[in-house]
C-alpha cells in the first residue's frame, strides 16, 4: 500500500499554501447597462490576453427541423457584417498576431481570440460589431452549408465512434434536447434558410444573452473601460422566454444496435444522472450528489491505477480500451457513460457484463479509503495543473456562467470533492446507475471489404 | 491600452504594433539553461516559478526509426516500462504516481521516445514521484503477461487505424514518399511484425537505447537550478552508461510522382499531397515556415483555406504544413471532401501549390504573415507545457539555445526571394505524391 495519511496531509498543506495564488487570480465581475456580463480573470504569467464571447444558445435550444442552426450561425459569424467584409475579421486578428476560432456545444456558442495583451481593443471592437451587426447573405450561406455538410461527413458519418455517440444520445433522450447532435441532422443542415438564420441571430445574439470573459495579463478596470467603450452602446435584445426542455422519466432499459463499416466492435452504456444545480431549498439536501458521481467516475477511470484499467484491461483482459465519463456541469441533466472496445477474443456482451459488475461492486461495497484519497489527491493536483492554461481557466468561467451556474463554483469544486465519503459514492451508484436510467448502444461492424493493403493502386506518371 | 479605432481597419498601419510586440516578446521568451550530467546526458532547464508544479521529460533516441526489422518494437518497449518494474506490478506503479497527484506519460515518435513526469513541487511528493519514475525507466521487468496484453492492444490499435480513412491515407502517404526509409513505416508496426516480437527482442532494444549516453532531459517548473541539477543527476545515474545510438541513413529524394488510390467505403475522400520536406535546424527552415504559413498554414487565413473552403465550399479543413524531423520530415497538403468533388479539390490544391512554387507570395501576403507570426510570439510560450515542448525540440535536435530569442528576427529576415528560392529547391512539382482514400464510383475516369 503506497498511500499513507502523512502524504495526504502534505497535499492539503500545499493546497493551503497555493491559495494565495487563487486569491490573486480571482474573477472580477461587471455588468453593463445593456445586460452584458463581463468576467475578468487576471493571470500575469505571460503577456497575453484571451477574449471569449459566450452566447446562451446551442443545440439544446433547437427543435426538429432546424437542428444544427446554432453551429451554422457560428460559421456565418465569420462571413462579414455591415462594417466588415467576409473573412475580414479573421484577417485583422491574424495580422495582429492573434489566434481565433469558435465552438458550439449543446448549451453555448463561444468565440475566442488570443492576442498579445496590448491588442485587446481589437478583439473587443470586432466582437462588439458582430454581436449585433452581422450581414447574413444567401450567397455566403450556400457555400457555407456545403462546408458544414463536409464537416458532418468528416466528424460523424465516416467515424464509427462518433456515429455511435450520436446514436446513443438520440436514443437515451426522449424529450430532452440533448438528443440533438451539435452539428445537426444532415436533413436539417441542408434545409436551413437565410431567414431561419436571421431569426436565430436576432433572437439570441444580444448583450443581455452574452457573457464576455477576459483572462490574462490585464487590469480589470481597464478591461471594464474598454468593454464599456465597445459594447456599451449595443442595444439589448428582447427578453427571451425559453420553454422547458427537460427529459421525461425513463421506464426501463433502452437498447440500440448501430451497424457501420468498421473493424472493431464497441459498446457504450449511458445512465441518466443529475448535474450541479443552483441551490434552492428543494435541492440543497441532494446537492452533493454530482460531486459523488464525479468521485465515482474517478474511482472507475481516474488513471491507470483506477478500476477500469486495473481490472477490466489488465486483470480480466476483457477490454482493450475503456473509459468512463460524467458530465457534472450542463444546463440540463446529462449522462454518466461507460464505453469500451472488447479485448481480442472477447465480445461486447462480455464487456457489458464486466461494466455492470463494476457498478454492482460499487453499489454493494464501500470504495476503499486508499482509492478515495487517490481521487482527491488527483483533483487537488489537477486544480494546480489546470492553471497552466490561461485559456482553460477562461473556458471554465465561461461554461459555468453560460449554463446558469456561477463562476464561483470553480472555487468550491475542490472542497466539495474533498468532502465526499465512501457512503455517498455508494449511495449515488445505487440511486442513479440503475437499469431504468440506462441506454446501451452496440456498434456492429460491417466488414470493410477491399482491405486497404490489397486495394492500393499506384500509378507513376 | 489605447488604440486609435481607425487603425484597426487599415491593415498597413498595424505594422506599428508588430514592432511594439517584438520588444515585448523578446523579453517574454524563456531563458533555457543547459548542462551535462556526470554520465553525459544533456539537460535543458527553464525556471518557471509561478505555479507549484514541475514537468520532467527524459528523451531517448529510441523512436520507431530504430525498429529495424521488428516494426512496432519501439512503441511496445516504451509502453511496457510502467507495466512492471523492480518486481512491482502495474497497479502498484501507477498508484505510486496517482496517489501523489503525479502524472506519468509515455510517448513514441519517429525520432525519439520519451517518458514524462508532472508533479507538484512539494519536496516530499516530488521526491517520491521521482523515485517511482526512476524505477520505471531504469528497472523495467517486461513481464510476459504484460507483453501479451500490450501486444494484443497494439493489434487492436492497428485495426482501429484501418477503420479511419484519415489514418489509412496518412500511412499510405508516408510509405509512398519515404519508400524503404524508416519514416515510411507506421510506428505501430503491422500485424505480422507485432506478432513476431519476442520478449528478448524488447529487452535488448531497451538495453541498447534506454541508457544515459542516449538520453537528454528537459525540466520546466518551480524548482531552482540546484534542485534541477540534483534531479537530473539522480535520474541519469539510475540508467546504464550505454552508448549513443548509431546515426541513421538520410531520406532519399523522391524522383517520380505517384498517384495512389485506396478503396474505402467512406462518404468522403481523404486527400493528401506532398513529398519529403525539411529537417530540423535546416537553413531553409524559416523561409519554408513563413512561406507555408501563406500557402496553407495560417489557420483561417491562407491560400488553400481561401481557395478550397471559402471560395468553393469543398472541405471543412484545407491545410499544408512542413513537419521538420531529424531527416527531411514531410511536406503535406490535405483535405477531405465528398467523393464526387475529390478530383476538383485535388486540382485546386495542385494548382495552388504549383503556382506558389512558381511565383511565391505577394508582398502584402508576406507582410501579413510576418505580422501574425511575430505578433503572435507570446502565444507560443504562454504555458509551461508549451515551453517544455520547445525545450525538448531545441535540446533533442541541438537547435541554438537562443532559438526562441531569435525566432522573431529570423522570421522578420525572410523575403519573397528567400521563399521562392527555398520552395523551388525543396519542393519538386513533378514529383509530388497524391493519396486518395474513398470510394471509386466517381473516380474511374480520372485515375490514370
Amino acid at each position: 500500500m503506497k498511500y499513507s495519511r502523512l502524504k495526504i496531509s502534505n497535499i492539503l498543506l500545499i493546497f493551503i499554501f497555493i491559495s494565495p495564488i487563487n486569491a490573486l487570480a480571482q474573477v472580477h465581475e461587471y455588468e453593463l447597462d445593456n445586460g452584458l456580463k463581463l468576467l475578468v480573470k487576471v493571470d500575469r504569467r505571460a503577456p497575453i490576453v484571451i477574449t471569449q464571447v459566450w452566447y446562451k444558445v446551442g443545440s439544446s435550444y433547437e427543435y426538429d427541423g432546424i437542428t444544427g442552426i446554432s453551429h451554422i450561425l457560428e460559421h456565418m459569424m465569420f462571413k462579414g457584417t455591415e462594417n466588415y467584409a467576409p473573412g475580414e475579421f479573421s484577417r485583422i486578428i491574424s495580422e495582429n498576431g492573434g489566434r481565433e476560432n469558435a465552438f458550439t456545444g449543446p448549451d453555448y456558442t463561444s468565440y475566442f481570440q488570443t492576442l498579445e495583451k496590448s491588442r485587446l481593443p481589437i478583439s473587443f471592437k470586432l466582437e462588439a460589431d458582430r454581436m449585433r451587426y452581422l450581414k447574413l447573405s444567401d450567397e455566403e450561406l450556400k457555400k457555407e452549408i456545403e462546408v458544414v455538410k463536409e464537416e458532418r461527413r468528416w466528424r460523424t458519418e465516416d467515424n464509427p465512434q462518433s456515429f455511435l455517440y450520436e446514436a446513443i444520445k438520440a436514443a437515451a433522450f426522449q424529450t430532452s434536447t440533448y438528443r440533438f447532435p451539435v452539428i445537426g441532422w444532415m436533413r436539417d443542415i441542408e434545409n436551413i434558410t437565410i431567414d431561419d438564420l436571421r431569426e436565430w441571430y436576432k433572437k439570441w445574439y444580444a448583450p443581455n444573452n452574452a457573457t464576455l470573459v477576459v483572462a490574462g495579463d490585464v487590469d480589470p478596470n481597464d478591461v471594464y473601460g474598454l468593454a464599456y467603450e465597445h459594447f456599451g452602446s449595443l442595444p439589448s435584445g428582447e427578453p427571451i422566454a425559453t420553454k422547458q426542455q427537460t427529459e421525461v422519466v425513463q421506464q426501463g432499459t433502452k437498447r440500440i444496435t448501430v451497424k457501420r463499416p468498421a473493424e472493431l466492435p464497441s459498446i457504450m452504456m449511458a445512465y441518466k444522472t443529475p448535474v450541479i444545480k443552483i441551490n434552492n431549498k428543494a435541492q440543497i439536501e441532494h446537492d452533493w450528489e454530482p460531486y459523488a458521481l464525479e468521485v465515482l467516475a474517478g474511482i472507475l477511470d481516474g488513471g491507470n491505477s483506477a478500476r477500469i484499467a486495473s481490472r477490466l484491461i489488465r486483470r480480466d483482459e476483457v477490454a482493450a480500451a475503456a473509459s468512463v465519463s460524467y458530465q457534472i456541469a450542463s444546463r440540463l441533466d446529462n449522462l454518466f457513460m461507460l464505453s469500451g472496445t472488447p479485448a481480442q477474443g472477447k465480445s461486447i456482451q462480455e464487456l457489458e457484463v464486466a461494466f455492470r459488475n463494476e457498478i454492482l461492486n460499487i453499489q454493494t461495497h464501500l470504495v476503499s479509503d486508499e482509492e478515495l484519497q487517490r481521487v482527491k489527491a488527483q483533483v487537488i493536483s489537477s486544480d494546480i495543473y489546470e492553471k497552466d492554461s490561461i485559456f482553460y481557466q477562461a473556458m471554465i468561467i465561461g461554461v459555468l456562467e453560460t449554463i446558469g451556474l456561477s463562476w464561483g463554483l470553480a472555487d468550491e469544486y475542490v472542497d466539495r470533492i474533498k468532502a465526499i465519503t465512501a457512503e455517498q459514492v455508494m449511495a449515488v451508484a445505487k440511486k442513479y446507475l440503475i437499469d431504468d436510467r440506462l441506454t446501451v448502444a452496440d456498434l456492429h461492424p460491417i466488414p470493410i471489404k477491399n482491405n486497404s493493403a490489397n486495394a492500393a493502386r499506384t500509378e507513376g506518371n | 491600452m489605447q488604440l486609435e479605432q481607425k487603425e484597426i481597419n487599415v491593415h498597413t498601419k498595424i505594422i506599428l504594433f508588430s514592432t511594439l510586440c517584438f520588444a515585448v516578446s523578446a523579453l517574454a521568451s524563456p531563458d533555457i539553461e543547459y548542462w551535462t550530467t556526470d554520465k553525459g546526458a544533456d539537460v535543458y532547464y527553464v525556471h518557471a516559478p509561478e505555479l507549484p508544479m514541475v514537468d520532467i521529460q527524459i528523451v531517448f533516441d529510441a523512436g520507431s526509426t530504430r525498429d529495424a526489422d521488428s516494426l512496432g518494437i519501439a512503441m511496445l518497449t516504451n509502453s511496457l516500462l510502467a507495466e512492471g518494474a523492480n518486481g512491482e506490478d502495474a497497479d502498484t506503479i501507477s498508484n505510486g504516481f496517482e496517489s501523489l497527484g503525479a502524472i506519468y506519460a509515455a510517448d513514441v515518435g519517429y525520432d525519439s521516445a520519451s517518458l514524462q513526469l508532472r508533479s507538484l513541487t512539494d519536496a516530499e511528493l516530488l521526491t517520491e514521484a521521482i523515485e517511482n519514475f526512476k524505477k520505471v525507466i531504469s528497472t523495467p521487468d517486461f513481464p510476459n503477461d504484460a507483453l501479451e496484453r500490450k501486444r494484443s492492444q497494439m493489434l487492436i490499435a492497428i485495426k482501429a487505424k484501418e477503420q479511419s480513412p484519415g489514418a489509412i491515407a496518412k500511412d499510405a502517404f508516408m510509405s509512398a514518399i519515404y519508400q524503404s526509409h524508416p519514416y515510411g513505416k507506421p510506428s505501430e508496426g503491422n500485424e505480422a511484425s507485432i506478432k513476431s516480437i519476442k520478449r528478448e527482442d524488447i529487452i535488448s532494444f531497451y538495453r541498447k537505447y534506454y541508457n544515459a549516453k542516449n538520453s537528454m532531459i528537459a525540466i520546466v517548473g518551480a524548482i531552482d537550478r540546484k534542485t534541477a541539477e540534483q534531479i537530473s543527476e539522480d535520474i541519469v545515474n539510475a540508467l546504464q552508461d550505454g552508448k549513443k545510438a548509431v546515426p541513421l541513413s538520410k531520406v532519399n529524394k523522391l524522383d517520380v510522382s505517384k498517384n495512389i488510390f485506396i478503396e474505402y467505403p467512406s462518404v468522403q475522400t481523404h486527400i493528401l499531397v506532398g513529398q519529403p520536406g525539411v529537417k530540423r535546424g535546416d537553413a531553409d527552415y524559416f523561409p519554408l515556415y513563413v512561406g507555408n504559413h501563406i500557402l496553407g498554414g495560417g489557420g483561417m487565413v491562407s491560400r488553400l483555406f481561401e481557395e478550397v473552403r471559402e471560395k468553393r465550399g469543398l472541405s471543412y479543413s484545407a491545410y499544408s504544413y512542413f513537419s521538420p524531423m531529424r531527416f527531411k520530415g514531410p511536406f503535406i497538403a490535405g483535405l477531405q471532401t465528398k467523393t464526387d468533388q475529390s478530383d476538383e479539390a485535388i486540382s485546386v490544391v495542385l494548382e495552388n501549390i504549383k503556382n506558389y512554387i512558381e511565383l511565391g507570395p505577394t508582398e502584402e501576403e508576406l507582410i501579413s504573415a510576418k505580422k501574425n507570426i511575430i505578433g503572435g510570439f507570446p502565444l507560443r510560450v504562454d504555458s509551461n507545457s508549451k515551453i517544455l515542448n520547445y525545450v525538448v525540440v531545441i535540446g533533442y535536435y541541438k537547435l541554438p539555445l537562443d532559438y526562441l530569442h531569435t525566432f522573431n528576427s529570423n522570421v522578420e529576415a525572410v523575403t519573397i526571394e528567400h521563399i521562392k528560392d527555398a520552395f523551388k529547391r525543396r519542393l519538386t512539382v513533378d514529383n509530388l505524391v497524391t493519396v486518395k482514400v474513398g470510394t471509386s464510383t466517381n473516380n474511374k475516369n480520372k485515375e490514370n
